[in-house]
């Protein structure tokens, strides 16, 4: 009973996702048995195209904390692929030195517009859209052509390291051995969002960030440095941005002006599924890994149908995010109610 | 330090002695918010010296961590605490314990947040979120956390006008305690009982500079009040004179029958002559508020109804009400009230402009005379109408929101604790105006935790107990009386 108790609406929000998906899943691998997804495979390719995503959801999740948003991620991805695309092709460059710099980059981009955020107490909603302007921008400026990065052998060699899982093996239908495996950028993505889980709750920098949501005027009065902590998750969005950069450059292995368009929306609302208030203060990682998992398991099983046009992920994501917006909203209610 | 067109402060002294308790006192804009601002490093001040024990020169704090640092902790009115935080988190966010390898924690954090919330005797789980707890109970917390960052002046910013007596009463334990630790306490309040019940020494401002530091032995309560309104005071008591008019006669502006809302107030009967002031009494969270939010629509009744005038009406909303005369003025001024980032002007006409609806602006000359005749018929203290409202001090602020309602001219006026956490020369005026109102032929409603500010005001009490209604005094209206009421010794109980 005690334990019941305990169990206050934002712990509800957590369950009601992971269920969720748990449902998801279950019907899906139901209604598509014979196209294979109830095969484990299925499930790590969803956790292969989404690792540059989770990374992205981290860092996004951390700023919306605050009670901040950050929209320039998806344009940073697409400078950091070309980056490192052009970087490899044109310039001969080492990919580890590329790599490396990228999060140079992320981290100097991120101290700016945390900067503005923070310091200058400019709307973060306008700083990180003239930061997803510039990085867009900045892409075509450095080269207005896709690029496929094929020359390094040591980038070819990362991208294509299939990491084997020691369980889950099957025989198909030709009478192969099938291993599952993952790929080293959902090893990343998995580090990355340990680390921030374990950041959020246990330094003070992650609890500052709850704090700065909650009542930036009470963090203030408490003796905490908002102007700081704001910047600091700006430059940890950007950073952790510019490794999911990284992450979706080895998946597509080409850096063009176009790529990753809209993922800023994609992080919100994995964010926001996942149980992240838009106003700050509530929400943590582990809801935004089951978020992205929820959009990834959507655009699958509509590719999985093959039939259905794949603008119908999109759909069934406003649905979901309007179920989930509504519920928070409602749970808000019963809350002030009971008091 | 100067606010925008008047020096908020000049000149001021203050000296705190070690293990002592002194009441810091004034009216609204004479100067302690600001006083406290500039001891927490909130703002910065312009000319003169801190100096603190054990620290050599003069102290500057550039922020409330470093006011923190030098042994300076601060409780203001409004809870500066996190909502979405635990409990423990709220009493150590900033200096967390630290394990071996340098994170928070937790488990130390709780067992440590328990122990001090056990000696306070509060029964609280500090796993909880803050945001479950009541506003007293926040209130409590916030003063923990000050207590334990080992302080050697705590500075209380008007603690208890959230408290009830019972809290207000374990309050002073703990200030007597810290006291006898030797920590120095500044208490801020508008409450004079408690000033002559837990204080040492009294400093009284007045418009931005000192009057004058007194033993309390050497300051009884009128030569306070003189020295604090700078004239001889204009006794309290008399401001009602005609006792027990007869509203039988007068038509009814406002009955209710049965009205409820579930969770928060049950059925309950009412009715409201023209030119009669009803006062709603109990204990805090009795249901005082949430009476008035159901007739207002502010919490839409679930059962029974409303006549109004005469008339049968249906209130959704509170524009509903609003358009068939009626006003709310909120008890969370902060919250529910003051639009900070609007000026005087603006605030004032809100009301009034949302019943015209969006489309039928003000003209400018009118929003300036309607301004101008409130700010002077309210005696609000602000430099021009155009300023800011979340500059002005606590009671101008409340003079204004009474301004808005005024101004759509009601024939029937909620008013939820305006006078909280505003000096006695406004209450004054705030319960002369109720009465000029009651007079013109308005009825309101008045709701306050002082017993004996309703009594004077109030030609009827209806007292709450637990979200229902108890009892109704109409004669003998003296705190006895109303006390047993509220306490179980109701009529119709």
């Amino acid at each position: 009973m005690k334990s019941l108790k305990k169990i206050n609406g934002n712990t509800l929000l957590l369950l009601i996702t992971i269920a969720l998906f748990v449902v998801m899943y279950i019907a899906g691998c139901v209604v598509y048995s014979t196209k294979g997804f109830t095969h484990l495979q299925t499930f790590l390719n969803i956790l292969i195209n989404n690792a540059g995503l989770l990374c992205v959801t981290c860092g996004m999740t951390c700023v919306m904390l605050t009670g901040g948003i950050d929209i320039s991620v998806g344009s940073l991805i697409a400078m950091d692929c070309m980056f490192i695309a052009v970087g490899i092709e044109k310039w001969n460059m080492n990919p580890i030195l590329l790599m490396v710099l990228v999060l140079v980059i992320g981290a100097v981009f991120g101290m700016v517009q945390g900067f503005c955020v923070g310091y200058l107490k400019i709307q973060p909603f306008i700083v990180t859209m003239a930061g997803m302007f510039f990085g867009r921008g900045m892409t075509a400026v450095i080269c207005t052509e896709q690029v496929s990065v094929s020359s390094s052998e040591l980038f070819v060699k990362i991208a294509q390291t299939k990491i084997e899982l020691p369980f889950g093996a099957y025989t198909n239908n030709k009478g192969v051995l099938q291993v599952p495996y993952v790929r080293i950028p959902v090893v990343i993505a998995l580090v990355v969002l340990i680390i921030v889980f374990l950041m959020l709750k246990y330094t003070k920098f992650g609890r500052s960030l709850y704090a700065v949501g909650g009542s930036e005027q009470s963090a203030v009065m408490m003796g905490l440095d908002v102007a700081k902590t704001k910047l600091k998750a700006y430059v940890l969005s950007s950073v952790l941005c510019s490794i999911g950069g990284i992450c979706f450059c080895l998946n597509t292995m080409s850096g063009s002006v176009q790529q990753a368009t809209g993922l800023e929306m994609d992080a919100i609302s994995s964010a926001v599924i996942g149980g992240t208030l838009l106003t700050g203060g509530v929400g943590n990682v582990i809801g935004s890994f089951f978020g992205v998992l929820i959009n990834g398991t959507i655009s699958t099983l509509v590719k999985t149908n093959g039939k259905l046009l794949s603008s119908w992920s999109n759909i069934a994501v406003a649905a979901l995010l309007c179920f989930f917006i509504i519920l928070q909203s409602v749970f808000a209610k019963i809350k002030e109610k009971s008091k | 330090m100067t606010f925008p067109g008047v020096k908020a402060l000049d000149n001021v002294d203050l000296t705190l002695r070690k293990g002592e308790i002194m009441a810091l006192m004034g009216e609204n804009g004479a100067g302690k918010s600001t006083l406290i601002k500039c001891l927490t490093g909130i703002n910065a001040f312009e000319a003169g010296e801190i100096h603190v024990e054990g620290i050599d020169g003069p102290v500057v704090n550039h922020s409330t961590l470093d006011a923190q640092k030098k042994g300076i902790s601060t409780v203001y009115q409004e809870v500066n605490l996190c909502p979405n935080l635990s409990v423990a988190e709220n009493l150590y966010i900033g200096r967390e314990p630290r394990t071996k390898l340098g994170t928070i924690d937790w488990k130390e954090m709780i067992s440590r947040s328990s122990r001090i919330m056990k000696e306070l005797e509060l029964d609280v789980d500090v796993t909880k979120t803050l945001e479950d707890y009541s506003l007293a109970l926040q209130q409590m917390i916030a003063i923990a956390r000050a207590v334990d960052m080992e302080c050697k002046v705590l500075i209380l910013d008007e603690p208890t006008s959230s408290l009830d007596d019972n809290e207000v009463a374990k309050l002073f334990k703990l200030m007597r305690q810290l006291k006898e630790k030797g920590v120095s306490i500044v208490f801020v309040t508008h409450f004079l009982e408690q000033v002559y019940e837990v204080c040492d020494r009294i400093t009284v401002l007045r418009n931005g500079t000192l009057v004058g530091e007194y033993p309390i032995a050497e300051l009884p309560r009128v030569k306070l009040v003189a020295a604090m309104m700078g004239k001889d005071f204009d006794d309290l008591a008399s401001i009602k004179t005609e006792d027990n008019i007869d509203f039988t006669n007068a038509p009814l502006v406002v009955k209710a029958k049965g009205m409820s809302h579930k969770g928060t107030i049950k059925p309950f009967d009412l009715e409201i002559h023209k030119g009669e002031v009803v006062g709603l009494t109990g204990l805090l969270g009795s249901g005082r508020s949430e009476l008035a939010r159901v007739i207002y629509g502010a919490d839409k009744n679930q059962t029974g109804e409303l006549e109004f005038n005469g008339q049968k009406v249906k209130i959704n909303a509170p524009i509903d009400a609003m358009n068939l005369g009626m006003g709310l003025l909120p008890d969370d001024r902060k919250a529910e009230g003051i639009i900070g980032d609007l000026s005087v002007r603006e605030n004032i006409i809100l009301a009034l402009q949302a019943k015209r609806g969006m489309f039928h602006l003000l003209p400018m000359s009118k929003q300036n005379e309607i301004a101008d005749k409130y700010i002077e018929m309210l005696q609000i203290k602000t430099a021009s109408k155009e300023t800011l409202i979340g500059q002005l001090s606590g009671g101008n602020q409340q003079k204004v929101i009474l301004a808005r309602w005024l101004a759509t001219d009601p024939d029937f006026l909620i008013l939820d604790e305006p006078t909280r956490g505003i000096d006695v020369g406004t209450k004054t005026e705030i319960q002369k105006l109720v009465l000029k109102l009651a007079k013109e032929g308005k009825s309101l409603i008045f709701i306050s935790s002082e017993i004996e500010e309703m009594i004077r005001t109030c030609n009827k009490l209806i007292i709450l107990r637990d979200g229902q209604t108890v009892g109704e005094i109409t004669e003998n209206l003296t705190q006895e009386n109303v006390m047993s009421g509220i306490a179980g010794g109701g009529e119709n109980d």
